[in-house]
């Protein structure tokens, strides 16, 4: 079974009865969803400022390779091959095919950005559908692995959030402990980050909704019930952290640009 | 006391369908009503058929949100027209009431839900487990049933198939169950003494994959269930565990049982 080839009473575009301002929302949600898209691929394309002292921005982290110095990679210098990418390309996949194949955003954006409706009961421009059955959003199925490698990078940026409050000594010798603006900037991130892929649908199935009787698992049922609470507002996570995070590589942007001055809250 | 206008859909053809050469068969009429605190729309609709038009046609059955019965669209919206509350609703211009445009018309504001009895008749029932005791019951757990139960308060209105825009926009009748039924196949892979499976049929007859999670179903369900978040989307998972995980069909082949 491929497309639905039908229509014949179809309404066409904005075709609705609806007298509220229907495409209000939609038009906020694709408004946010863009503009996030075009920052966050502006600020991966730069390859620079996007770490100041112990701060690191999360477009760039993991940090794989890096050879200029000021902040340490995980590799080293990059193979010549790699010396002319921004960092931020080799990681901001994996972050980046968890949000696009999010169920949230996928139902989001099909509305915001693809009209498929535009809005609940207001007329499609387009005839032919294929759902998510066929290709290409077939390949949506595939949000479970997104989902492992997210997870992976709450404990990479939860790490960074610890490396934030670690800044250097006066005299230059060895680290102490101490909380800056950024510091709570890079600290709520990873804080909205993990409530957001905590509370992935792909998880809860894996954690316990995929099973039947989970009176018989205690842990697994209390898993599966946190991960639930989480998912009721996983639309607000998402979107929070969406913000945060673009908003948590601006600040460390700016001030690595001598732009913003970092508060030093607690030495 | 403060009146309003009603403009409701007369005539024994969808609005959908009206052209101009149908026009004098169909079309919306104007009634204006004086309206007292605490009236819903079917209340409206009920004076109206009392004292201006005796002939208007419009199902309905308990008034109190639990039969079903009443769905129509107001403002556009599909809703129940005896949980609509004529305070909630801007009465500086007219109310609209239609019939759902999804299904057939039969005159007014009745249409004809028939197809969705067929769909339901294609689901295979619940197939228990072997009695726990002796005298034929079976024991089970609250907890584990709880997820069922949402499902469970389902009335039949219907309002999430007329505005799911699979059937809605792309008549999708042959290839798609609709999220009413999402939930009812829900109730039965969720069940705990369940032990039948129907991810096959999801996948294919009744279409899981066309549903592309837009939640218009879940916003309209006047039994606020959680229709996309609670019975669609984990039906999506189990239907990728079992058709599309690469490595759980490693698994599954390891363990040796492999679908069939
Ligand atoms: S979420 Fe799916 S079933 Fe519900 S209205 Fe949208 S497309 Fe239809
Ligand atoms: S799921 Fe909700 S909207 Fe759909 S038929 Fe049942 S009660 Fe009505
Ligand atoms: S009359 Fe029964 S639900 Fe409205």
């Amino acid at each position: 079974m491929g497309s639905l080839d039908v229509g014949v009473r179809r309404g066409g575009l904005g075709n609705t009865s609806r007298p509220d301002a229907w495409w209000a929302y939609p038009s906020a949600v694709f408004l946010g969803l863009t503009g996030f898209v075009v920052y966050s691929t502006w600020a991966a394309l730069q390859g620079n400022y996007f770490y100041f002292h112990n701060y690191l921005s999360p477009f760039y982290s993991p940090l794989l390779f890096w050879s200029h110095g000021g902040i340490r990679s995980w590799f080293g210098a990059p193979p010549h091959w790699l010396v002319n990418v921004s960092p931020a390309l080799l990681i901001l996949w994996a972050p980046g095919g968890f949000r696009l194949s999010c169920y949230y955003y996928r139902g989001a954006y099909y509305k915001s950005h693809w009209a498929d409706p535009p809005a609940c009961a207001v007329g499609e421009p387009r005839l032919r559908y294929r759902g998510e059955r066929s290709f290409p959003l077939i390949l949506q199925n595939v949000h479970r692995y997104f989902m492992y490698l997210a997870v992976l990078f709450i404990f990479i940026l939860g790490k960074d959030a610890w490396e934030a409050m670690w800044f250097r000594a006066p005299g230059g010798h060895g680290r102490e402990f101490g909380i800056g603006v950024g510091t709570l900037v890079l600290t709520l991130n990873v804080i909205l980050l993990a409530g957001y892929t905590f509370g992935c649908h792909s998880l809860r199935h894996l954690i316990g909704g995929g099973r039947d009787r989970l009176s018989s698992l205690p842990g697994r049922a209390c898993a599966y019930r946190c991960v639930t609470k989480l998912n009721n507002r996983h639309m607000a996570w998402a979107w929070c952290s969406l913000f945060w995070v673009a908003f948590s590589d601006l600040y460390v942007r700016l001030c690595a640009m001598g732009i913003w001055h970092d508060w030093r809250i607690l030495r | 006391m403060p009146s309003a206008i009603f403009r409701i859909w007369r005539g024994a053809v969808a609005p959908r369908d009206a052209g101009p050469a149908a026009r004098h068969d169909a079309g919306f009429v104007d009634y204006s009503l004086e309206i007292t605190p605490g009236m819903v729309v079917l209340d409206a609709v009920h004076r109206i058929q009392a004292e201006q038009a005796p002939d208007l046609a419009v199902r309905w059955n308990c008034k109190a949100g639990k039969c079903g019965s009443c769905s129509a669209e107001i403002n556009g919206m599909p809703r129940l027209m005896c949980m609509t509350r004529l305070n909630h609703l801007p009465l500086d211009r007219p109310v609209q009431i239609e019939p759902m445009k999804t299904f057939p018309i039969v005159r007014d504001l009745v249409t004809d839900v028939s197809w969705n009895y067929s769909v339901k008749r294609r689901i295979r029932p619940l197939a228990p487990r072997p009695p726990d005791a002796a005298d034929g019951t079976w024991r089970m757990q609250q907890q584990d049933m709880d997820r069922v139960q949402e499902f469970r308060k389902c009335i039949e209105c219907y309002l999430c198939q007329d505005v799911c825009h699979v059937l809605r926009e792309h008549q999708g009748f042959d290839a798609f169950a609709g999220p009413r039924f999402f939930t009812h196949i829900a109730a039965l892979e969720m069940h705990p003494l369940d032990r039948d499976s129907r991810l096959r049929e999801l996948r294919e007859e009744f279409g899981l994959g066309l549903c592309n999670i837009t939640k218009c179903c879940t916003k309209v369900c006047p039994e606020y269930i959680h229709i996309t978040d609670n019975a669609i989307i984990p039906l999506k998972e189990r239907v990728v565990d079992e058709f599309y995980d690469p490595l759980k069909k490693l698994f599954r082949r390891k363990k040796g049982s492999a679908p069939a």
